[in-house]
Formats: structure tokens, sequence, C-alpha cells
């Protein structure tokens, strides 16, 4: 079961501040699956999730403003 | 309370948590660590201020002196306190600044009765004083005692700084053995000294300080940095361990604080 984190009405940087903070919680291997609402946070977060050597497992369109991206940690 | 920070600390320290070499758990170290500065002066106003904001979470000033018109050339964290003890001033400065922060004020002059039990609370000293006697003391009470140290002076245009963990680098007196000989030095007082020069010197010290306590990457262990303001030069001197150190060598001769060794500020060794 992936660990859940809602960032709904959070924007950048902190979205991607606070995907961090959660994913330095779990274990390697582990998946996060994060809801956003906030468009260049679709874009910004992946990439810097990437940068520090996790994976993005997919990033699915929930609603016109409603993303969930799901990362698996490095 | 996301990774047991509060939503002001996650905004306070953004900064800091995206950077990879820190991040929540980086920045959870500097909040538990204790830095100790000596002098709330023209090297310990850059330290105070830069370390208080990145978060170090217990900052003990000592410093006995009041703020002075004249210090405010230099000592930025003072404004509006003139008459005020500077550690007084320093701990408004900083509670002002991040709250986070748990300020212990020693109004007091650093000695040899008090420095080692002072020296034992916190995990590493800066030293922003302004005297050999100072300098002296504290290089050897961080000996003896185990506490790295962050040395800086100042002088005219020119500064020096280097890092001291006690037994895995040279101190101190390993480069220099004892204090100039008592006239040879106009004493700060007399001496005098570009505004904004501590404020380069301070903001070195202040990183090697949360570089250590980050445990990131290389220290100025070994190292002496010289500055030149005016021909805007450093210089890295190379520092050697002195196996005939007086308080870290193979046979140290000061393997404790005694009194004598550093009464007035000119008559050290
Ligand atoms: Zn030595």
């Amino acid at each position: 079961m992936a660990v859940e984190l809602d960032l709904k009405g959070e924007v950048c940087p902190y979205t991607f501040v606070k995907t961090k903070l959660k994913l330095e919680e779990l274990e390697s291997g582990e998946e996060l699956c994060v809801t956003f609402d906030h468009a260049p946070a679709v874009e910004n977060v992946p990439r810097s999730l990437k940068n520090e050597g996790h994976k993005i497992m997919g990033i699915e369109q929930k609603g016109e403003h409603l993303w969930i991206v799901r990362i698996r940690k490095a | 309370m996301l990774g047991g920070f509060s939503e002001e600390q996650i905004r306070r320290y953004s900064r800091h948590i995206i950077l990879p070499e820190v991040g929540g758990k980086g920045q959870k170290k500097l909040l538990s660590s204790k830095v100790l500065c000596i002098g709330a002066g023209g090297l310990g106003a850059p330290i105070i201020e830069y370390l208080a904001a990145a978060g170090v979470g217990t900052l003990g000033i000592i410093d006995d002196d009041i703020v002075d018109l004249s210090n405010l050339q230099r000592q930025v964290i003072h404004g509006g306190n003139v008459g005020k003890p500077k550690a007084e001033s320093a701990k408004q400065f900083v509670n002002n600044l991040n709250p986070d922060i748990e300020v212990k004020t020693y109004i007091e002059r650093l000695n040899a009765n008090n420095v080692i039990d002072i020296f034992k609370e916190y995990d590493i000293v800066v030293d922003g004083s302004d005297n050999f006697a100072t300098r002296y003391l504290v290089n050897d009470a961080c000996v003896i005692t185990d506490t790295p140290l962050s040395h800086g002076s100042i002088y005219r245009f020119e500064g020096q700084v280097t890092t001291i963990i006690p037994h895995k680098g040279p101190c101190y007196r390993c480069l220099f053995e004892h204090a100039p000989p008592p006239g040879m030095v106009p004493s700060c007082q007399e001496a005098g000294v570009l505004g904004v020069l501590p404020g380069i010197i301070g903001v070195i010290q202040a990183t090697e300080v949360v570089k250590y306590l980050l445990g990131i990457g290389e220290l100025l262990t070994g190292r002496l940095i010289y500055y030149d303001a005016l021909n805007m030069t450093f210089d890295e001197i190379k520092m050697r361990w002195n196996k005939q150190c007086p308080v870290c060598g193979e046979e140290p001769k000061i393997t404790s604080i005694q009194e004598e060794i550093y009464g007035e500020s000119c008559r050290i060794w």
C-alpha cells in the first residue's frame, strides 16, 4: 500500500519541500502518492525528485486541476 | 507536523530542506545542535546572525562588554542597543530573527575557572574574541575537552580563519605556539579595522560550523585561510600537527587550564 500525501492548496516550492519531508520518513523502495492542485507542481516536483534519485512511477490527471504523482523512494 | 516540523518551520527552513546535502534530517540536526559563541563583537555579530538564521537550536553567547557607539561600524546586530550588555543585545536580535533558537547568555569574561564547565555544554565553539589571552585559553580548553573549534581573527584589513578538530588535526598552538610579546601587536582598542572585514571572516566561521554540524563538505582543518581585503586575496596556509605542541603534542605541557598561563591579554606565555 502506497503512503498518501494530500498537498491540495499548497504551492511551489512547498509542494516539493513537503513531498521531500514525507519521503524522508519512508524506507527505500516504498511508494508515495501525492495529490496536487497546483499545475506548476506537476512538472516541478517530479523533476526535483528525479534530481535526488527518486523514481516517478506515474502522473495521473484526476480532474481539471487535480493530479496524483506516484513516487518510489530511492 | 510533517517530519516533525511546524508549518512555520517548513517555510522558514525550506531553502535548506531543498538542498540534497541538508534535507529535513540535516535541518533537524541543526535544530538540536548547541554552539558556543565567544564574543558578540565584530566576529560574533555575523556568526550569531547566521547561526540563528540557519536554525542552530541552542546558541551560547559569552561577552562581558557593553555596546558602544563605536561598535556599530561593524557589529551589525546591536543597532539601537548602545549601553546594553552585548550578550543581551545579541539575544534580543536572535529572538527577533528566529524564535526557534534558545539563547543562553553569559555576561562574564571567559576565564580559567569557568571555561571547562561552559565548553562541556556545547558541540562546537566559535571564537570571535579580540585578544590573545582568550584565544589561547579557548584553544587549550577545546583541546583538553575535545571540543571542535572555529578560529577567526582580524586586524586592520586582514583576517585569518581555520577549523580545529582536536587530536584529529593541528590546533592553534601547533602553528602559533605562543602569543606575540607584549607591545608587538596593538590591542584591539588601538587597532583600526575595516568595518566589513569581520563580516567576511565571521561568515566563513559560521559556514564551517554549519558544515561541521551537518557533517558535509571539507572543513578548514589543517588549513588556515589568510584573507587580505586590500588586495582581495585568499591565501591558504598549510598547518601541520606539531609533535612538540605544548597542548596537543606527544608530551603536552598544558594538561589542565591554569590561570597563570592566561592572565592579561599581552602577558601570556
Ligand atoms: Zn597543537
